[in-house]
């Protein structure tokens, strides 16, 4: 997902007997399903996960803008090109609510930021690979969008107060992406041959990597449980992978377009899609920054940052001139 | 509405063209930063600065497409036209540069902008006052936002300030051209279409001179101005900007998007 790689510290669950009595107190909370605000105790252990979650997810939105901004300038039409610039903007108010969220648990935007320049900071592995036709949008909005929101709509219910309210927003607004996306891609799938070929060969490039963005199966999903116990996370991967799979196959259909899956099957019994394995060894390479983009993804962010730096430091500068010339008059 | 036809022009057609291709160029050139400014709230905000120019680019092309009679969208004409074709001001197509570039770019501009749109509310036109209306409130947003970058950057830090000189000696030769009426302006404004660039240009100082000021910044004293020829003719930089723009347009003719 946006926060597909998240560690915690536990090896293992604790059970609520082993808990001093300020963490039981604290889980019998959670497991009442209230919320957590930031200025109430909590085990180290949580705010450390949920840092690492909120600012991966704050760390892909923000890089998220770049393989999406790659077409705003070759947008086909002024429409278009609108709600292209619109959705790239949300993206970074995404990442604005989520940076703050963060900051909520005692660390700084900018410490976080670093990181993430740094290279020690991950971001959803979907945003390594590369927009090359315009069809990538409608494939973007339609996949990724659609697989950001069946993550995000059960994180509104996370146990933590800021980051939920902070996914009721965003929420809104990932489901018109959704929407405009597959919007762009139902326009395509029902336009001239090559039109329909540029839609087909988006949603068999698009297709694994956004299965991807659910993480590891839960059977090798060693950070899960702790997760789960604390409600940052509500459901497991293969789960929301699952649901994901049983609504976007339909919507192929719909369109007219074929997953590139040979295995795809509906299963009666289980009521759900049976799908071909994922090739995890490609994930694995691209979380390690070997996809595809990784390294043009960072470089952009690093030269955006480094050449900003004069930009924000004249306005610090600034601003503390101001403040001296105020307390002078 | 009938029409004035001056060498050949359509004076309303040509005057729409003018208006649109602004904000048409203007709003694509931001649009390039989309992603990477130096910090993300200037993302969003360059982002709203630039969809509200492809908002007023879809109005203004949009009347200028009725008024041509041949049946174009805003999008045929901004999608289809040859760099020639273009009605533009040099200044804003010339590449985005240094962030300090840019927003001297945008300021410069807005500037000429706003007090253009306060006087097109009262176009003899009333289609045109409309727009010019509804872009006012935009642009008077713009101009607060760069007018206030202009003085941060410029009266920052001495690197800030080096910056900002350096786009302003850059780009100011560009500023002639806003006041510099050709016949079919001087047309237009005898028509009651548009205002008397010659009245623009005492706000336009004023506000200029203010904000560079402000922002300890020198404007180029024996200042030569580009001699700029029929609003045609174009700097090297768009037919670029044109090629990324049309790409899909060109390459899949007569497809929907
Ligand atoms: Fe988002
Ligand atoms: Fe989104």
């Amino acid at each position: 997902m946006y926060a597909q790689m998240v560690k915690t510290d536990a090896d293992r669950v604790k059970s609520l007997d082993e808990m001093e009595p300020v963490e039981r107190a604290f889980q019998q909370r959670i497991d009442a399903g209230e919320k957590i605000e930031p200025k109430e105790w909590m085990p180290e252990g949580y705010r450390k996960t949920l840092v690492r979650q909120i600012s991966q997810h704050a760390h892909s939105e923000v890089v998220g803008q770049l393989p999406e901004g790659n077409w705003i300038t070759r947008a086909p039409t002024l429409e278009r090109k609108a709600i292209l610039l619109a959705k790239v903007q949300d993206e970074a108010g995404h990442g604005l609510y989520l940076y703050c969220a963060a900051e909520t648990l005692g660390v700084s935007r900018d410490d976080l930021y670093e990181q993430l320049l740094a290279g020690r900071a991950k971001y959803s592995s979907i945003f390594n690979y590369p927009t090359l036709t315009w069809a990538d949008i409608g494939a973007i909005g339609w996949l990724v969008d659609g697989a950001a929101i069946m993550n995000q709509v059960q994180l509104q219910k996370t146990s933590y107060g800021p980051y939920s309210r902070a996914m009721i927003r965003i929420c809104k607004e990932e489901s018109f992406h959704q929407r405009q996306g597959y919007e762009i891609m139902s326009v395509l799938a029902s336009g001239t041959e090559e039109q329909k070929a540029m839609a087909q060969d988006a949603l068999d490039r698009w297709w694994w990597p956004s299965l991807m963005m659910f993480g590891p199966n839960d059977a090798d999903s060693a950070h899960s449980a702790e997760s789960m116990k604390w409600k940052i996370k509500r459901e497991s991967n293969d789960e929301l992978r699952q649901r994901f799979v049983d609504r976007t196959v339909q919507q192929a259909e719909t369109i007219g377009l074929t997953v590139p899956d040979p295995d795809l099957k509906w299963n009666e019994e289980r009521g759900h899609y049976d799908f071909g394995p994922i090739d995890w060894d490609e994930f694995w390479n691209v979380v390690k920054g070997n996809g595809p983009c990784n390294r043009d993804r960072m470089k952009a962010r690093r030269e955006a940052h480094e050449n900003g730096r004069w930009v924000r430091e004249a306005a610090a500068a600034h601003a503390a001139k101001k403040a001296a010339r105020k307390t002078a008059a | 509405m009938t029409a004035i036809v001056v060498e050949g022009c359509d004076l309303r057609l040509e005057f729409l063209l003018r208006m649109g291709d602004n904000c048409l160029v203007l709003g694509h050139r931001l649009s390039e930063w989309c992603g990477h400014t130096p910090v993300l709230e200037e993302d969003i905000a360059i982002a709203n600065v630039s969809l509200d120019l492809v908002g007023q680019t879809q109005l203004w092309l949009g009347l200028a497409g009725e008024v041509e009679e041949k049946g174009h969208s805003a999008d045929n004409l901004a999608y289809l036209r040859d760099a020639g074709g273009f009605r533009n001001f040099l200044l804003v197509e010339q590449p985005n540069g240094s962030y300090g570039q840019t927003l001297m770019r945008q300021f410069l501009f807005d500037a000429w902008h706003y007090f253009m749109l306060r006087r097109l509310e009262h176009s003899s036109d009333k289609r045109i006052a409309e727009i010019a209306e509804k872009a006012v409130k935009e642009v008077t947003y713009h101009l607060e936002r760069s007018t206030d970058l202009v003085i941060r950057l410029g009266d920052g830090t001495p690197e800030s300030r080096a910056f900002m000189q350096e786009a302003l000696e850059m780009l100011w030769p560009y500023t002639g051209q806003m006041f510099d009426a050709d016949s079919l302006d001087d047309a237009a404004i005898a028509s009651g279409l548009m205002p008397d660039l010659a009245d623009i240009r005492p706000d336009w100082d004023t506000q200029v001179n203010r904000v560079l000021k402000a922002a300890t910044l020198q404007v180029p004293k024996e200042a030569w101005l580009h001699k700029v020829g029929a609003r045609s003719v174009h700097t090297e930089h768009l037919g670029y900007i044109l090629a990324d723009m049309q790409f899909l347009q060109r390459s899949y003719p007569g497809a929907t998007w």
